[in-house]
């Protein structure tokens, strides 16, 4: 099982409803997220999407696969927003952000990357006149989320390199490598690319 | 069998002091269905597959496919020249399994409902049917491997190259790789560290410092390999 926001098949009504459909809903929820100012409403678009996911047929197991790494960067952002402005900022903040996250991790669970791009791809299409590659840009999409669990393989494989050799408080020792590994992986998939027709 | 001409090829990378020889006037014209290539690493043989496809061009000589010039009718050579990298998790580019298979059919303008049957049986023909909408990052080492060759095979290609694709994997996936390689109709050159692959080989090219040094049958040319290595 993944343990992130990869496809998982199936068909219930998110996974049925259009890749566009869902991608603008990303984007409508992510613009009138600023809005939201009270805690209720944080709470309640948290409870909005987490009934998506029951919707989908997803547990709690996946719920909370999603936001797990996230928890090292909420707690930070939670104690920054109580000291500023009291716990109800703080709750508003931390309700925007898990429903946010989950909402794109739920887009992904539910729809497949090829749909994703392609309704990209036609979206992006009246650029064309403005020197935009719609497919150009369909590709950066889908390598984008092919790259996440590759990125965190590279960084599994550093981290335990570093720890046989004694190296675990050194955080040089930990991102020279995976920079190096990643920017190697790139390049590699590059030339990939290329064998594969990308460049004609 | 497609034609495969390297007519007088060097090729260097870098500049100035760094600059490296990584092949040195290499003349060879491949015909069989079964062509092997070995030699120590940093020998040239990476790079001498690199140029049948057009991922490398030569900086002198010319490599044509079928008189197809690799530095003029690239898209057409690459086309007809599939490649499989060492490491199968820099050449899968979807995240799923069926979709990154469909990839190279939906490039070249397949309609959807087309590719997907091309992928379905491809998938079937690989073992990997049961894996279509698996997270390609889950498989096995060998089963990434054979996504690999699927996403290749499935354009159709004439001529397969196979760059030491069995370098990363356990004997039982190698093993496995080695039986798809085998029952291959298409023109295969594989270049490999490991010598047992090469039985029923028609030919195999020994490569050592830049250089083309032997070129024969595989029982020979592992032989000189060996003489060479000692």
């Amino acid at each position: 099982m993944s343990p992130l926001g990869l496809y998982r098949p199936g068909d219930s009504l998110p996974h049925r409803l259009p890749a566009g459909f869902k991608l603008l809903l990303m984007v409508a929820a992510g613009a009138t997220s600023v809005f939201l100012d009270h805690p209720w409403q944080g709470a309640s678009a948290v409870l909005a999407v987490l009934g998506g996911y029951l919707l989908a047929g997803f547990g709690l197991g996946t719920v909370w696969r999603q936001v797990r790494p996230l928890v090292w960067v909420l707690g930070p952002i939670a104690v920054f927003h109580v000291v500023l402005g009291g716990w109800e900022q703080a709750a508003v903040v931390l309700g925007l952000v898990l429903s946010l996250v989950l909402l794109a991790a739920l887009v992904t669970l539910t729809t497949r990357t090829t749909d994703m791009v392609d309704a990209v791809v036609r979206a992006l299409g009246p650029l064309r006149v403005v020197g935009v590659n719609p497919e150009r840009v369909g590709l950066l999409l889908a390598l984008g989320i092919r790259s996440v669990p590759v990125v965190v393989g590279l960084a599994q494989e550093v981290r335990d390199a570093q720890r046989a050799r004694g190296l675990t408080a050194s955080p040089r020792a930990f991102a020279v490598p995976l920079v190096v590994r990643s920017l190697r992986h790139a390049d590699a998939l590059g030339d990939a690319l290329v064998a594969r027709g990308v460049d004609d | 069998m497609p034609v495969i001409d390297i007519e007088r090829v060097s090729h260097t990378y870098g500049e100035g002091t760094s600059r490296r020889t990584v092949l040195r006037d290499v003349t060879v014209t491949l015909t069989e269905q079964r062509i092997g290539i070995i030699g120590a690493n940093g020998s040239g043989k990476s790079t001498f597959v690199r140029l049948l496809n057009g991922l490398v061009v030569p900086t002198q000589g010319a490599v044509t496919v079928d008189g197809l010039d690799t530095r003029r009718h690239a898209r057409e050579v690459r086309r007809r020249v599939g490649f499989c990298f060492t490491d199968p998790d820099a050449q899968i580019v979807m995240p799923t399994v069926a979709e990154d298979v469909a990839f190279g059919l939906r490039r070249r303008g397949l309609g959807k409902a087309e590719a997907a049957a091309r992928v379905r049986e491809t998938l079937e023909a690989y073992g990997l049917a049961d894996h279509a909408d698996h997270p390609a990052h889950l498989l096995s080492g060998g089963q990434k491997q054979l996504l690999a060759l699927s996403s290749v095979l499935v354009t159709d290609p004439e001529v397969l190259v196979l760059d030491e694709p069995t370098t990363l994997l356990d004997l039982r996936n190698a093993a496995a790789v080695q039986r798809v390689v085998r029952g291959l109709p298409h023109q295969v050159v594989l270049v490999t560290h490991h010598l047992d692959l090469l039985d029923g080989f028609d030919r195999v090219l020994v490569f050592d410092e830049a250089r083309l040094v032997h070129d024969g049958p595989p029982h020979a040319a592992v032989e000189h390999y060996r003489k060479l290595m000692s």
